[in-house]
């Protein structure tokens, strides 16, 4: 397994979505708020992780500018999720960079309750590049 | 057994449960087309994989068989609805309690076969014997009786 | 002891070429059970027939092994040659040594000496056979529909008109279904109505044919060619014999015309009395009163209907009654309904009520239908001027909300409503997000083009991301255009949604008591996908229109002129032959345990207290009983049973075990 392989696995790992089941509906462009500012828009990040393109991915705006809104995961109708996808990319940088670990004390200790616990870690992959 | 006999080369035996609808037909397929496999493999009718009692198969190598698989229509086309369900279910458990035995997973398979897949039938059973083959004889679970 | 006769076939050089047929013969003459075996060159000729039949008379043979080409080519000739001498059809075995010998086979000896142990294993085998006699069970000619759309509408005449009794229990008042709610068909534009009412009328005239609307199937029990129905009539309040249909009730009752329940045949976008008929053309024209919301019924006050109906035909005092039937065969065909759209908040469809379902538009377009004909806005009763439609809402969907599959009929419909929209009001603007186009049928792209080409429907490919209501009214959908690469905020003043279809949901119901299997859907499953699409699995029960799949109205009608010949086809017939090899329990060593009646697909097996005398205890044990008639001999329960119960004849354990014990010997 090439290392490009291992991190595709580990996408589909950590994100735990199948970029094969998107049939390009484009629901979660459609959805997606920070549309403008992402240079792949959301329905095309399936297709980079099938075919491979995750250099592409990782130096694209768009994995960094994704706000972590959540919406094309709610709306997505096939489960890929593309967001996860996305969040997915941006833990492989964080663990190539070394240090992907947040210490405990390191989260602040006022923080909404209701918050979702993803959108922190979310939160966390892409300030912490 | 004489030296001559011994240097012969070995020849498993096989025994092949064949449902009536897909599986069978496919064999019969096979062999209208005129795709060979070895002639070790005997094929047994059962109206359905799910008539396959697990008895049949400890039956087959108690009595010296090298080899047993189970032949079904594919999944989602049982001629019986759900009968290769069961069996699927039912073979991954025993072979799985086989190999514990000693009984090593080549030597046991469950495959489907329409009967439109001659070809695939007999590249299996080509497959399967060569497997077979490479395990040898076996021993294992044999009534010694059976084997001169 | 059998006396077997075995029988080599050399089918001219097929099996001869490769296999030693002499040989054969030598060398399985001396098995156990064989006293007599010979070979000739074409066995299933004349000629090869007449040398078995005398074999059978001069040596009293009781079981014949055939060594020949496969079981599943000339078994059945065997077994007739057989039967002419008198012997049980079920004592014949076929060794295939053509198809799984000869044929695929070259070196002559290695092919010899696995045909003797093919010939052996049947030998072997007919030693344990046992004649068997094919059962016969009578057949009621009478059938039953259940569901009274035009799948059920088409079924029922086909059968009637080929000369048959025909039953059809319909749980709305009316018959008539969906297609009677559409306001026209695609891809020709016909007026639904128009094209189904003949249709109703003609099932209600039809000598053939009784029709039980407002009724309900509540059990089913027996077997292919006599099942026993039980059908509730609901009580309609409304007495059949004395109502003539006049409408006087519906239009002169305490809130006059409006009435305050929302129509269901309107999809609640218009109200309707408690006493109803849904539609102008319902048939039966006899109204029913809805219980729960009739004033009478609640509070003991009211009555008025009674008093205003000129034939006094309105009749509080009825109750259901429940009337029990003999059917030969069941035709399922509940047909459809659209999803529940609650869990799809994005699309604002409970939050305004300019957001539509794809129904309720052909309710609105439906000259008969809320607003007479003319398409408006249900907030502020203007017309609309830009039209969003957004296709596989709940369609294609691969999460816990929607479906799997694809509703097939959204398409076409969409194009439809745009075309129509655009020929009564050219100068609306009309927008179908749509993740995939999918037309195939004849006349259907050329269809789907026309919108596009002569009405400039714009569609565009993206699925729609959010459905925004305005404060002023408006409507923004927000979506993107994939192939554009733009994300779009379109301004509209009316949404439809093709919501997808889902199976009526009563049919889990009916399913369980016909014991026809069902998918993961909610659709019943046909007895092979390809070869026998109007069959349940289970013998007797067929299929017809939306229960078994999506589909539209050609293929419906199609499929219910499929159903309606298989039904005939059974009813036809005055006796069924049933399949001898079926399953057989010992009740001494059986337990009760169920677990056989848990893997049965055809509901075959039940259970019964027997008394037993277990070497001298007697005692009442739970014990299976197979029904021969629905067993379909797939041998599931036998390995099973864990006590070893249950055994299929014609492929018992022992047989079995005894050709694993010839092929290993």
């Amino acid at each position: 397994m090439t290392e490009l392989e291992k991190n595709i696995e580990i996408i589909k790992e950590i994100s735990g979505s199948d970029p094969y089941k998107c049939m390009r509906c484009g629901k979660c462009t459609a959805s997606c708020p920070a549309y403008s500012e992402m240079d792949i828009k959301p329905h095309q990040f399936a297709s980079y992780i099938i075919r491979g393109d995750l250099e592409e991915l990782i130096d694209s705006k768009a994995a960094w500018k994704c706000l972590s809104c959540f919406a094309c995961i709610e709306r997505c109708p096939r489960d890929v999720q593309p967001g996860k996808l996305v969040d997915a990319t941006r833990q492989i940088v964080a663990r190539q960079r070394g240090g992907d670990y947040l210490q405990p004390e390191e989260v602040p200790e006022l923080l909404a309750e209701d918050l979702p616990q993803q959108l922190l870690v979310s939160a966390f992959r892409r300030y912490r590049r | 057994m004489s030296m001559n006999e011994e240097k012969k080369e070995f020849r498993p035996l096989i025994v092949a449960f064949c449902c009536n609808w897909c599986s069978y037909a496919g064999a019969d397929l096979a062999g209208s087309s005129r795709l060979s496999y070895p002639a070790d493999v005997k094929i047994i009718r059962v109206p359905c994989s799910g008539r396959v009692n697990p008895m049949f198969i400890l039956r087959a190598f108690e009595r010296g068989a090298d080899g047993v698989i189970i032949c079904g229509c594919h999944p989602g086309d049982c001629h019986y609805s759900t009968g290769n369900y069961y069996a699927r279910r039912r073979m991954a458990l025993l072979f799985s309690m086989l190999e514990y035995m000693g009984i090593e997973n080549g030597r046991t398979r469950v495959e489907w076969c329409s009967a439109a897949e001659g070809a695939k039938f007999s590249k299996t059973m080509n497959e399967f014997c060569e497997k077979v083959k490479s395990l040898g004889e076996n021993v294992r679970l044999g009534d010694l009786r059976c084997k001169n | 002891m059998q006396k077997i006769g075995v029988f080599v076939c050399h089918c001219g050089t097929n099996i001869a070429a490769t296999v030693d047929v002499k040989k054969v013969v030598e060398l399985v003459r001396y098995e156990p059970g064989v006293v007599f075996a010979d070979d000739y060159m074409y066995m299933c000729s004349e000629a090869g027939q007449e040398k078995i039949i005398e074999a059978i008379k001069e040596y009293g043979l009781t079981g014949l092994v055939i060594c020949s080409c496969s079981p599943r080519m000339h078994e059945k000739t065997f077994r007739a040659c057989a039967e002419k001498a008198g012997l049980n059809p079920y004592m014949v075995e076929v060794a295939n040594i053509r198809e799984q010998c000869s044929w695929i086979h070259k070196d002559k000896e290695e092919a010899t000496k696995k045909a003797v142990i093919l010939a052996r294993a049947a030998i072997a085998k007919v030693n344990l056979n046992t004649p068997l006699q094919e059962g016969e069970s009578p057949v009621t000619k009478r059938a039953l529909v259940i569901g009274g759309g035009i799948a059920g509408i088409q079924t029922a005449l086909d059968i009637a008109d080929a000369g048959y009794e025909v039953d059809i229990v319909e749980k709305e008042p009316s018959i008539g279904g969906r297609m009677s709610q559409f306001d026209k068909t695609f891809p020709t534009l016909d007026c639904a109505s128009c094209i189904l009412t003949p249709k109703m009328v003609e099932v209600n005239q039809h000598p053939n044919i009784t029709l039980y609307t407002y009724s309900e199937v509540e059990k089913v029990s027996g077997y292919v060619g006599n099942f026993d129905v039980d059908i509730r009539k609901k009580a309609r309040s409304v007495d059949f014999g004395k109502c003539t249909g006049c409408g006087e009730c519906q239009t002169k009752g305490p809130l006059g015309k409006i009435g305050n329940i929302p129509s269901e045949f309107d999809r609640g976008l218009k109200n309707r009395p408690a006493i109803y008929m849904p539609f102008a053309q319902a048939v039966p024209a006899v109204p029913v009163i809805d219980r729960e919301n009739c004033t009478y019924f609640k509070t003991g006050k009211c009555g008025v209907c009674a008093k205003i109906c000129p034939s006094k035909a309105v009749d509080y005092e009825q109750q259901d009654e429940i009337v029990t039937v003999k059917y030969g065969a069941i035709v399922v065909a509940t047909g459809f309904d659209i999803i529940n759209l609650d869990k799809y908040g994005e699309y604002a469809y409970n939050e305004c009520p300019d957001v539509i379902t794809s129904i309720e538009l052909e309710r609105l377009m439906n000259a008969a239908g809320p607003t007479g004909g003319h398409l408006e806005r249900m907030s502020d009763h203007k017309a609309p001027k830009e039209i969003v439609f957004i296709q596989c809402v709940g369609s294609r969907c691969d999460d816990d909300k929607g479906k799997p599959y694809c509703s097939k009929v959204c398409c076409m419909y969409t194009a439809k409503h745009a075309m129509l929209i655009k020929d009564h009001w050219p100068d609306t603007n009309i927008t179908v997000f749509y993740i995939d186009v999918r037309t195939p049928g004849k006349n259907f792209d050329e269809f789907y083009r026309r919108a596009v080409e002569q009405y400039h429907v714009n569609y565009i490919k993206g699925q729609v991301g959010k459905v925004k209501p305005q404060p002023d009214g408006s409507i923004i959908v927000q979506a993107a255009d994939l192939l554009d690469g733009k994300q779009i905020n379109k301004k509209c003043d009316m949404v439809v949604l093709a919501a997808a279809i889902e199976p009526n949901p009563g049919v889990r119901k009916i399913a369980t008591m016909l014991t026809a299997s069902i998918d993961n859907n909610n659709f019943l499953t046909e007895a092979h996908a390809k070869l026998r699409p109007v069959e349940s699995p289970t013998a007797g029960i067929f299929l017809s229109g939306m229960a078994q799949g999506p589909k539209d109205i050609p293929e419906t009608v199609s499929q219910a002129g499929a159903a309606a010949v298989k039904v005939v086809g059974l009813l036809a017939k005055d006796k069924l032959k049933t399949n001898p090899c079926t399953a057989q329990c010992d009740t001494l060593l059986c337990n009760g345990c169920s677990t056989c009646a848990n893997v049965c697909p055809y509901g075959a097996i039940t259970y019964e207290d027997v008394q037993v005398n277990d070497h001298g205890l007697r005692e009442t044990r739970r014990v299976a009983q197979v029904n021969v008639a629905l067993c379909q001999g797939c041998g599931a329960c036998t390995s099973a049973c864990p006590s070893g119960a249950m055994d299929l004849q014609g492929f018992s354990n022992r047989q079995i075990t005894t050709e694993v014990d010839a092929i290993c010997r």
